[in-house]
């Protein structure tokens, strides 16, 4: 029994719940599991077994485990902000730092019941797409361990996909949910821009993040997001509308009748005249799922959305602008990293010093990137520009929408690159993020769910939804979930190989 | 502190023409903050009125203040502003332990109100000061260094930072340059601060107690050779934090930029801080090179865009406005434009006012304000409104005279209780047994006693010199520790000593 508890689904992990299992044992055998093979996939910063174990008794006792959410554990990614639980964001700034107040998804989650098992590794402020960026070590991803987990919610992805958590929460600035679950064989969504509170989030930028769900199913992901969901009145760009019925759309969605839906083939994301960096195997797999939409009464069509090709120079310029505003609070004044305070440093050294030590080279990267691009003189070339171009992006989504019910496209336009490959070509990398901006930049939601595997590494297929949509992306999905399950006659993940006896790596 | 060289103010003027602008920062009296819900109160212990928004956690984000922004645009409309139909807030961008987040959240090219104007009046002569714009932003936080001489950063031994004001709403008003001021410009600054505090109070939206900080003004000045078609280099002075400063700033800068144009130096666009001690200015830290605030919209907070009836709305629910209302009262009170400007300057409009709604007559109302009351401000080194004693008790003491209960002399005792806070003016008479006395025993006793003890005077007196009865009287109010009424003392004086 309890070594089943980590391949299960949260849907089976409710029921065991209600069938008289306990929070506690559902947890132990999580932090158990933690402890045996997080020393090599690096999926978490923070564990504190004693507290995870102490809220699963409590859940037990108040008799309400197995109800809703209640007693299931949840991992967060350490950009979530968690009173008196060590929250970093990845970086050396942050370290030690223990937060007075929760972000509003950890306070939804708590209020639902969870057990929170931990806070999971990133790249630092998510700036990444393979988690190297972390300051406190890579995480590596359960299907290969010498390749990348994506990123940033590269801890999330692992932890799931690993079975060291049964679900998490990440967050999606360009694609930092989707392409680490498709590249772990996961189930992410990045819901609509302001359908869940950014109060607490440690702000990458602010115009683009988006808390979201990672799960092993369609519908494990649609339970999580409604749980996250709603207008929160701490978040001014939160809309205010009812949380949207997601659990009740998978489930249609897997009855597997699309008739009637229109879906159009994003031509840009890798179809013809675009598929350079796009892997065979990707493409292939790709088709072979839109086939099976079609198989189950899809009308399918391309389209064309010219200025997703200005995509990826629009994001770098819009998200380090935001970025290198939002991080000048770390300053070594108030809290985290101090450095050079020794009496011989004025203020403006202390605050170089801290911000030179405690900052990783990406960051500073980006934060160089932001400043320059809103500076005097050249504010209106860049980020005015990159605005403009925001602008055409959310006009082509608005032209499809007006022909079809839902985009889709591969999720990345590779598998997961082993590990260290694309660390000193900040280009390369930012490609891997390629086929999510789009939906990022126009603020509409977007999901990735398995559509098989490339040289034996999971494949994602993204599907994109109008604004407030988000009910759409969880139908498709789960019709392509249900039809390649019944075809395989497994769950996805259970072609992941099993690792319950021994570590991961082999003799690591 | 400063070793400039100075012209004579009244030879700047036979070359020089000056050219004011003014910038001034107010806090509103909202009872929360302009992005949080903490407590806006003045003078908590320090960082006690703080949570994560204020102090800029990682994470925390900002939702704007609507009674701040209703504020602005009723301060807008005051002004005659055009108020925006979209407007957004922006982050300006720079590192100060002072500011948590490492920018202030303000507004930059899109403000609530535009293109206003303010008329003031000095010495009989309007002027009209155009606003540029009334924006909304955040206040910051308050650094006390410890350690140095200066009270500056530099040299400080350690500094301490108090959050309590940060993110305090602020309002920020700009006007456009004022030229043609000519000699009058430092008063027409004082009068533009003075009539914009006044409106500010007229609209309950800010304390404006300058001493407090809730009215703050940057004061710009430059000089241009007269007949130039090009105005010269300006000064932003800072720190000017009193209407009387305001008028200092001015002229110190237009004395100090003459010296330098006339020995042929440039003046450098700079800011300076303004020193009350002294009444100069100092240069700010210089800066090599122009701040880049790398401003750009705030994406965290959703853009304003004032619903036209709603505007309509507040624009018809606006207060009378201070220089209507002073017409009006002028015209009530019967008396003249210059009698009504030493009111204004002395803060006593409201208060006479009011006094005059509780029943006192204007005359008296205005007597007393601007005399007795106003003498013990002054000693007491405060503001008027801040004396303890309200319009209504000024009222009941004047009451109290008409009635004949208490003369001008007793009433000054009695204000004395009032302001020691011993209870309203009839309770105080009632307790210190202030009362003037009519024809009582006592009082009989009393005459007959200054007769007995001044057998001269009085032989006088009988004799025909009548005004040597003068000293009788003022033997019998210093018996009767002036509670007696001089002229009933008088007649009966004379009774006693004609009759016989």
């Amino acid at each position: 029994m309890s070594t089943s508890f980590t391949s299960m689904t949260v849907s089976e992990l409710q029921a065991a719940l209600a069938d008289g299992a306990t929070s506690a044992d559902v947890t132990r055998t999580y932090l158990d599991r933690i402890e045996a093979e997080d020393g090599v996939l690096g999926a978490y910063l923070h564990v504190d077994p004693e507290a995870a174990l102490e809220r699963a008794a409590a859940v037990d006792a108040s008799g309400k485990a197995g109800t809703g959410l209640a007693g299931i554990p949840v991992a967060l990614k350490d950009v979530v902000v968690t009173e008196g639980i060590p929250t970093t964001s990845g970086s050396r700034i942050l370290e030690g730092w223990k937060p007075p107040y929760d972000a509003t998804v950890a306070a939804r989650l708590a209020a639902a019941g969870t057990v929170l098992l931990g806070k999971t590794n990133m790249d630092e402020f998510a700036m990444g797409s393979s988690t190297e960026n972390s300051a406190y070590g890579v995480t590596r991803n359960p299907w290969n361990p010498e390749r990348i987990p994506g990123g940033s919610s590269g801890g999330s992805s692992a932890a799931v996909a690993g079975g060291l958590a049964p679900w998490a929460i990440g967050t999606d600035t360009g694609g930092s949910i989707r392409q680490p679950a498709a590249l772990t064989g996961l189930v992410g969504h990045k819901p609509t821009y302001g359908s869940v509170s950014r109060y607490g989030l440690i702000a990458f930028s602010s115009s683009l993040d988006q808390a979201g769900p990672m799960a092993r199913t369609v519908l494990d992901a649609a339970l999580l997001h409604e749980a996250i969901g709603g207008h929160d009145p701490l978040d001014s760009t939160s809309i205010d509308v009812p949380v949207p019925v997601l659990a009740e759309c998978a489930r249609r969605g897997a009855e597997g009748d699309l008739s009637g839906l229109k879906v159009g083939v994003v031509r840009e994301l890798g179809g013809q005249g675009h598929t350079d960096g796009y892997e065979q195997g990707v493409l292939d797999r790709f088709t072979e799922a839109v086939a099976l939409l079609e198989s189950m009464g899809a009308e399918v069509r391309e389209v064309s959305c010219p200025a997703f090709d200005l995509a990826l120079p629009a994001y770098y310029l819009i998200a380090p602008s935001e970025a290198s505003s939002n991080l000048s609070r770390f300053d070594g004044v108030r809290y985290g990293l101090r450095v050079g305070d020794d009496g011989n440093h004025d203020l403006d050294e202390v605050m170089a010093l801290t911000r030179e030590q405690g900052f990783g080279a990406e960051v500073k990267r980006r934060i160089i990137l932001g400043t320059y691009a809103l500076s005097s003189g050249y504010y209106e070339a860049y980020y005015g520009q990159a605005q403009k171009v925001r602008t055409l992006i959310s006009r082509d989504f608005s032209a499809a929408y007006a022909d079809v019910d839902v985009l889709v496209s591969p999720t990345t336009p590779t598998v997961a690159f082993p590990l260290g490959s694309r660390v000193d070509d900040p280009v390369a990398m930012y490609a891997a993020d390629l086929c999510t901006l789009p939906a990022s930049l126009a603020g509409v939601p977007a999901i990735s769910v398995p559509c098989g595997l490339s040289d034996g590494l999971p494949v994602g297929f993204q599907v994109m939804a109008p604004a407030l949509a988000d009910e759409r992306c969880y139908q498709v999905a789960a019709a392509l979930e249900a039809a390649q399950d019944a075809a395989r006659g497994s769950r996805f993940l259970d072609q992941l190989p099993r690792r319950d006896a021994e570590p991961v790596g082999g003799a690591a | 502190m400063s070793t400039d060289t100075l012209v004579d103010y009244d030879q700047v003027l036979t070359r020089y023409e000056p050219v004011i602008g003014l910038e001034t920062h107010v806090e509103l009296g909202t009872a929360s903050k302009m992005f949080c819900g903490c407590s806006t109160t003045f003078g908590a212990e320090p960082n006690t009125q703080t949570c994560p928004v204020c102090l800029g956690l990682p994470g925390s984000l900002p939702v704007a203040n609507a009674m701040a922004i209703e504020s602005t645009i009723r301060i807008g409309l005051a002004l005659g502003c055009r108020i925006a139909t979209w407007s957004r807030f922006a982050r300006k961008n720079y590192f100060y332990p002072d500011i948590p987040k490492g920018f202030q959240t303000t507004q930059y090219d899109e403000p609530l109100c535009t293109a206003g104007h303010l008329d003031v009046e000095v010495d009989g002569e309007t002027y009209r000061v155009e606003i540029e714009r009334v924006h909304l932003e955040e206040d910051t936080g308050k650094n006390l260094h410890v350690g140095g001489a200066t009270g500056r950063i530099h040299g400080a031994d350690h500094s301490l930072i108090d959050y309590n004001r940060a993110g305090i709403p602020l309002v920020e008003i700009v006007t456009r340059p004022i030229p043609g001021a000519g000699a009058k410009a430092p008063e027409v600054a004082k009068a533009y601060v003075t009539e914009l505090r006044e409106i500010l109070l007229a609209l309950g939206v800010s304390e404006v107690r300058m001493e407090q900080g809730n009215l703050r003004c940057d004061v710009n000045t430059s000089l241009a050779p007269i007949g130039s078609l090009e105005w010269g280099t300006r000064t932003e002075t800072k720190n000017v934090n009193s209407l009387r400063s305001v008028e200092r700033a001015v002229r110190f800068e237009m004395r100090r930029q003459a010296a330098l144009l006339d020995e042929g130096t440039r003046i450098l666009q700079e800011t300076r801080h303004f020193h009350e001690d002294t009444g100069t200015t100092s240069p700010g830290r210089s800066k090599e090179e122009a701040t880049d605030y790398r401003y750009f919209p705030e994406p965290d907070l959703v853009p304003v865009a004032p619903d036209e009836e709603w505007v309509a709305k507040l624009a018809a629910m606006l207060p009378e406005l201070p220089a209507a209302r002073r017409s009006r009262l002028s015209d009530e009170w019967g008396i003249t434009p210059t009698e009504m400007a030493w009111l204004v300057n002395a803060g006593a409009v409201e208060l006479v006012s009011d006094t005059v709604a509780a029943g006192a007559s204007p005359s008296d109302a205005r007597k007393w304000w601007l005399g007795e009351l106003a003498r013990r401000a002054n000693d007491a080194g405060t503001d008027l409104s801040d004396l303890a004693v309200t319009p209504a008790q000024v009222a009941e003491l004047i009451g109290l005279i008409s009635a004949g209960t208490i003369n001008d002399q007793l009433a000054r005792q009695a204000l004395d209780g009032v302001l020691a806070g011993e209870g309203g003016p009839a309770a105080v008479v009632e307790a210190r047994g202030l009362a003037v006395m009519g024809d009582s025993d006592e009082l009989v006793a009393a005459v007959d006693a200054a007769i007995e003890a001044n057998p001269d005077v009085a032989e006088k007196v009988r004799g025909g010199k009548v005004q040597a009865i003068g000293a009788l009287v003022g033997a019998v109010m210093k018996t009767t520790r002036g509670k007696a009424d001089a002229a009933t003392v008088k007649r009966m004086l004379e009774e006693r000593l004609t009759a016989s």
